[in-house]
C-alpha cells in the first residue's frame, strides 16, 4: 500500500501544471493572437490621433488625481479611527470598508447617482443653496465613484499600521507627554509612510484600468480611459486596427505598473485579510474633529446603500422581478459566478499545491513565486484586453456571440485568481508548514492527503476564496458587455442598459436585486463549502 | 410558486447554452437544419410596441408561412457592426436600419448580397440606384423643441451655434447612431473644412451624447431634461397625430436640411435568400409602408396617397436638401469622426 503511494510522489507538479497550462490557453493564446493580430497592422498611425493620444491622457490623469484624493481623505479617516478605539460602530465601518469587494461595483454607482446625481439629495440641498448643481457625469462623477471605493482600502491597509504601531511606543510618549502634534510627527507619520506608495500603485492600477465607473459614469469623448475605448473600438466602430493598438498600450502600460510595483511590493488583493485591532493606552486628542472625520466618512459610504434600498420598493421592482429578460438573467449571472467561481479555484488550489511543494521539499521559493505570480496574469492584461485578444482568435472560426457565457466565464476567473491565490496563500503554507513532517513520516500522498489532512484544515479558506471569486464574477460588467447581447443578458449588463436608457426606477430595482444576489451567494457559498461558522 | 418551474427551464437551459457553446467551439461551422425562421437584425425602436415590428411581423408572417424574427439592437450603426463582429457566423439574414449614409461602407464588408427587388415604386427626393439596398422611408434631420420652453427656436445651424451656451441640446453620438452621423454630415456640408470650428462653439450647447436615438428622445428630452434634441422632421406628426398636441415641433434651419433615407439589405451568408428577398419585397408593398408614418414616424419610401397621414402636411417643408455622396462618406468618415472627437473632448 505505501510502496504503491510512493510511487506517487513524482507526480506534485501535476496540478500546478494543469493550472498553469489553464492559464497559458486562456490568457496566453489571445494574447499571442493579439500580438500577431498587431504585426498586421498600423499601430503608428492609430496612436498619433489626436483623440487616442487625449484618451491616454485622460486615463492616466484620472487615475493620478483619484490616487491622490483616496489617499489625502484616506489618512485623516486612518488616523482619527486609530485614536477612537472605542467608537461606537467602528468594527462595523471597519468591516464596510472591504464591503466594496462584495457589492458589484455597478450596484454602488446607482447609489451614488441616486444621492449625488440630478434629483439626488446633494443636489437638492445645492439648489437650495443656490450653488451651481453637482454633475455626477465626467471627470467629477468618475473621481468620485474612484474615491468611494477605493478610498476604504487606503484607510483599511493605513489604520492596520497605525495599529502594528508597538505599544512600547505609545508607553514612552505617554511618559514623554507628546503633544499631538508630536505624536503625529513621530510616531503615526513614520508608521503610515511606508505604506503610502505601495497603496498609492495599487490604486493607481485599479483607477488606470477602471471600466464600469467610466463606462457608466464618463464614456463620452471628454471622459473615456483606454480600456473603454478599446471596447467602443470594437463594438462601436467593428474598428480591430484601434482596438489592437490601445490594447496593446494597454498591455505595455500595465505591465510597467506592474514593474514598479513589485519593485515597491505593493500587494494585489489588498483588503482581505481582517484587521488586528490593538488598543493604544495613549489619551486621545482632538476627540470632536476625529467623531466629525469618522462620521462624515460614514455617511459617505453608507448613505448611497441606503438611499438605494429605500427608493428599491417602487411600481417597477415587481415588474421588473417577473420581467423574462431578468428572470434569465438571474440565470445567467448565477451560472457565470459558480463556473467562474470553481474555475478559480481549482486553479488557484492547483498552482497552491505545486507551490507549496516547491517551497517546502524542494526549497525552491523562487520557482513557488513563480508558479503564484502566474495566477495575476490578469494584472498585465486586463478583461477588455483579454476579451479583444479571445474575440480575434475565436472570430474566424465562429459567432462569439453565442458562445458569450463560456468567454465571460473565462474572463471573471482570471480577474478573480488573484484573489483566491491571496486568500490561499497564508492558510495552505500554514498547514502544509504544520503537518508536513508527520505527513512524511506516514507517507501520506496525493488524494488521501487531500483528503484527511488538507480539506479538513482549507475548507474555511476554500469557502471564503469560492464565495469572493464567485461574487465578484456576478457583479462584473467588463467581459459582458463585451460578449454580451440582446441574446445573453447577465443582471450586471441588463443594470447598465437600464442605466444608459436613463430608465431610473427600474435600474435602481435591478441594482437592488443584483446586491441581494451576490450577498446571498456569498453568503450561501461560504455556508455550504465552509460548513458551519464554528466547525 | 410559479417561478419554480421557469426558473428551472432557465437553469437548464443556461446550463445548455453552455453546453452548446462549448461543443460549438470543438466542431464549429456545423450546419444547422433550416427552419424557415427570418431573422432581421434592427434597432431599437423598431420593434418597441408602437413601432413598426409587431405590425409588420404579422402582416409578413400571415402571407410567408415563417417566423419573423426582429432582434432589437442598441443603435442603428451598431446594426453594421454587429454583423462585421459575427462575419459569415452571423444569424442576420436581413439588415433592416442602416442609411444612405452608411451605404457604401456597408457594401464594402463584402457582407451582403444583391437585393435584386424591383424598386419602380420607389419615390425619393433623390433617384435610387442602388441594387443593393431596399429604400424603405426617408426624413430630414432637424433639432425638435418644446415649444412651451424655447418660444423662439434658432432659424438656421448658424444661429444655433452662436445662441447662447444656456440654450441645450441633446445629440447622438455619431460612431453609433445615424442621426448622430447625419449630424455630422449635415454640419460638414454647411461648413465643410470649417466644421471642427462649428463644432467647438457648439460644444457648450451640448448637454450630453447619447448612444441612441430612443434615449435622446424619450428619456431625456420628453422628459425636459433639454429643450432642443436632434431628431426628425417628421417627428412633430406622432405627437400631432397620436397625443394631440402641437407642443413639440421641428425647428426650419435656412441652411437646408440633411436627408436620411433608411435601407435594408439581405447578407451573403444567410441560408434563407429567397425568404429574405421575399421580405425586402413586401418592404414596398402598400401594407408595409403605410404602416411607417405614426410607428416609424418618417415619409414612406412609396406613394401611398391617401394613406398618408394629414398631420404630415403640417411639417417643415425644407428650403434646400443636403446628401454628401456615400463614396465620399466611406472615404472620409473615419477622419470627420476622429475630427469630432478630438474637438469633443477637448
Amino acid at each position: 500500500m505505501s510502496l504503491a503511494v510512493r510511487q506517487n510522489k513524482s507526480a506534485w507538479w501535476l496540478p500546478g501544471g494543469i493550472s498553469l497550462l489553464a492559464i497559458a490557453l486562456l490568457a496566453g493564446a489571445p494574447l499571442i493572437a493579439l500580438i500577431y493580430a498587431a504585426s498586421n497592422l498600423e499601430l503608428l498611425s492609430t496612436l498619433s490621433e489626436p483623440y487616442n493620444q487625449q484618451v491616454i491622457r485622460f486615463s492616466l490623469y484620472q487615475a493620478a488625481l483619484s490616487t491622490f484624493l483616496s489617499i489625502v481623505l484616506a489618512i485623516p479617516l486612518a488616523v482619527a479611527l486609530s485614536r477612537e478605539p472605542r467608537f461606537f460602530g467602528r468594527s462595523l465601518l471597519i468591516n464596510l470598508f472591504s464591503l466594496s469587494l462584495v457589492i458589484p461595483t455597478i450596484v454602488a454607482i446607482v447609489g451614488l447617482v441616486s444621492v449625488f446625481g440630478k434629483s439626488g439629495l446633494i443636489n437638492q440641498l445645492i439648489t437650495m443653496a443656490n450653488l451651481p448643481a453637482f454633475s455626477i457625469y465626467g471627470l467629477q462623477g468618475i473621481l468620485l465613484a474612484h474615491v468611494f471605493f477605493n478610498m476604504p482600502l487606503a484607510a483599511r491597509v493605513l489604520l492596520q499600521s497605525l495599529e502594528n504601531i508597538p505599544q512600547e511606543q505609545w508607553r514612552l510618549a505617554t511618559q514623554l507627554g507628546l503633544p499631538g502634534r508630536s505624536r503625529w510627527r513621530f510616531i503615526e507619520w513614520p508608521a503610515m509612510r511606508p505604506q503610502l506608495v505601495s497603496i498609492a500603485i495599487l490604486i493607481f492600477a485599479l483607477c488606470f484600468t477602471s471600466f464600469t465607473i467610466v463606462m457608466t459614469l464618463g464614456g463620452g469623448p471628454r471622459a473615456t480611459t483606454v480600456e473603454v475605448a478599446i471596447y467602443q473600438a470594437l463594438r462601436f466602430d467593428f474598428d480591430l486596427n484601434t482596438a489592437v493598438a490601445l490594447a496593446l498600450i494597454q498591455l505595455l502600460l500595465c505591465s510597467l505598473i506592474m514593474i514598479v510595483s513589485s519593485v515597491f511590493g505593493a500587494h494585489s488583493a489588498q483588503g482581505i485579510s481582517s484587521i488586528k485591532t490593538s488598543h493604544n493606552s495613549y489619551q486621545a486628542t482632538g476627540h470632536w474633529i476625529n467623531v466629525i472625520i469618522i462620521i462624515i466618512a460614514a455617511l459617505f459610504l453608507i448613505v448611497p446603500l441606503i438611499s438605494l434600498l429605500l427608493k428599491a420598493f417602487n411600481p417597477a421592482f415587481i415588474s421588473i422581478l417577473t420581467h423574462a429578460k431578468t428572470l434569465s438573467a438571474i440565470v445567467n449571472t448565477v451560472t457565470v459566478a459558480l463556473c467562474a467561481g470553481a474555475l478559480a479555484v481549482a486553479t488557484g488550489i492547483g498552482l497552491h499545491v505545486s507551490a507549496r511543494h516547491l517551497r517546502l521539499r524542494l526549497h525552491k521559493l523562487w520557482g513557488s513565486k513563480a508558479l503564484q505570480l502566474a495566477g495575476n496574469i490578469i494584472l498585465i492584461i486586463p478583461p477588455v484586453v483579454l476579451g479583444t485578444g479571445l474575440f480575434i482568435l475565436l472570430r474566424p472560426y465562429a459567432d462569439v456571440f453565442s458562445f458569450a457565457l463560456v468567454l465571460v466565464v473565462i474572463i471573471n476567473s482570471l480577474m478573480a485568481l488573484p484573489f483566491v491565490l491571496r486568500i490561499l496563500d497564508g492558510p495552505f503554507l500554514q498547514a502544509a508548514q504544520q503537518h508536513d513532517r508527520l505527513i512524511q513520516s506516514l507517507g501520506i500522498t496525493g488524494l488521501a492527503r487531500w483528503r484527511y489532512i488538507d480539506w479538513p484544515h482549507l475548507r474555511k479558506p476554500i469557502a471564503y476564496s469560492m464565495a469572493i471569486a464567485s461574487t465578484l464574477a456576478a457583479g462584473d460588467l467588463s467581459a459582458i458587455a463585451l460578449f454580451g447581447s440582446e441574446r445573453v443578458v447577465t443582471l450586471p449588463l441588463l443594470l447598465y442598459q437600464r442605466i444608459g436608457s436613463y430608465r431610473h426606477l427600474e435600474a435602481i430595482a435591478t441594482a437592488v436585486l443584483l446586491l441581494f444576489l451576490c450577498l446571498s451567494l456569498f453568503m450561501i457559498l461560504q455556508r455550504v463549502i465552509g460548513g458551519k461558522a464554528d466547525a | 410558486m410559479h417561478f419554480v418551474v421557469p426558473l428551472k427551464q432557465h437553469m437548464l437551459r443556461s446550463f445548455t447554452l453552455i453546453a452548446t457553446s462549448v461543443a460549438m467551439l470543438v466542431a464549429t461551422g456545423s450546419a444547422t437544419a433550416e427552419d424557415k425562421t427570418l431573422t432581421v437584425y434592427t434597432y431599437e425602436s423598431f420593434t418597441s410596441e408602437w413601432g413598426p415590428g409587431p405590425i409588420v411581423k404579422k402582416a409578413f408572417e400571415a402571407q410567408c408561412e415563417c417566423t419573423l424574427e426582429f432582434v432589437p439592437l442598441d443603435s442603428s450603426t451598431g446594426i453594421l457592426s454587429r454583423v462585421q463582429l459575427e462575419g459569415e457566423n452571423t444569424k442576420a439574414d436581413i439588415v433592416l436600419g442602416l442609411d444612405t449614409n452608411l451605404m457604401a461602407v456597408a457594401e464594402d464588408t463584402g457582407l451582403l448580397a444583391p437585393s435584386q427587388v424591383d424598386t419602380s415604386a420607389v419615390k425619393l427626393p433623390i433617384e435610387w440606384t442602388s441594387k443593393t439596398f431596399v429604400p424603405f422611408d426617408y426624413g430630414y434631420f432637424a433639432f425638435v423643441y418644446d415649444t412651451e420652453v424655447l418660444e423662439t427656436p434658432p432659424r438656421s445651424l448658424q444661429e444655433l451655434i452662436d445662441a447662447p451656451d444656456d440654450l441645450k441640446i441633446i445629440i447622438q453620438d455619431p460612431r453609433t447612431s445615424t442621426p448622430g452621423l447625419g449630424l455630422l454630415l449635415w454640419v460638414k456640408s454647411v461648413y465643410g473644412n470649417k466644421a471642427a470650428e462649428a463644432w467647438e462653439k457648439l460644444q457648450d450647447k451640448i448637454l450630453t451624447v447619447t448612444t441612441g436615438w430612443s434615449e435622446a428622445y424619450f428619456s431625456l428630452f420628453l422628459n425636459g431634461e433639454a429643450p432642443m434634441v436632434l431628431s426628425y422632421s417628421t417627428s412633430p406628426a406622432y405627437h400631432m397625430a397620436v397625443d394631440k398636441t402641437e407642443r413639440y415641433q421641428a425647428a426650419a434651419f435656412a441652411e437646408g436640411h440633411y436627408l436620411q433615407v433608411e435601407v435594408a439589405a439581405l447578407l451573403n451568408s444567410s441560408k434563407n435568400q429567397e425568404l429574405g428577398r421575399e421580405f425586402l419585397q413586401f418592404m414596398l408593398s402598400d401594407e408595409f409602408q403605410g404602416s411607417l408614418p405614426l410607428t416609424n414616424v418618417m415619409y414612406p419610401s412609396t406613394d401611398i396617397g391617401d394613406a398618408l397621414p394629414k398631420e404630415f402636411s403640417k411639417l417643415i417643408q425644407p428650403e434646400y436638401t443636403l446628401l454628401i455622396d456615400s463614396g465620399d462618406i466611406r472615404d472620409n468618415r473615419k477622419q470627420w469622426i476622429s475630427e469630432w472627437l478630438d474637438v469633443s473632448s477637448r
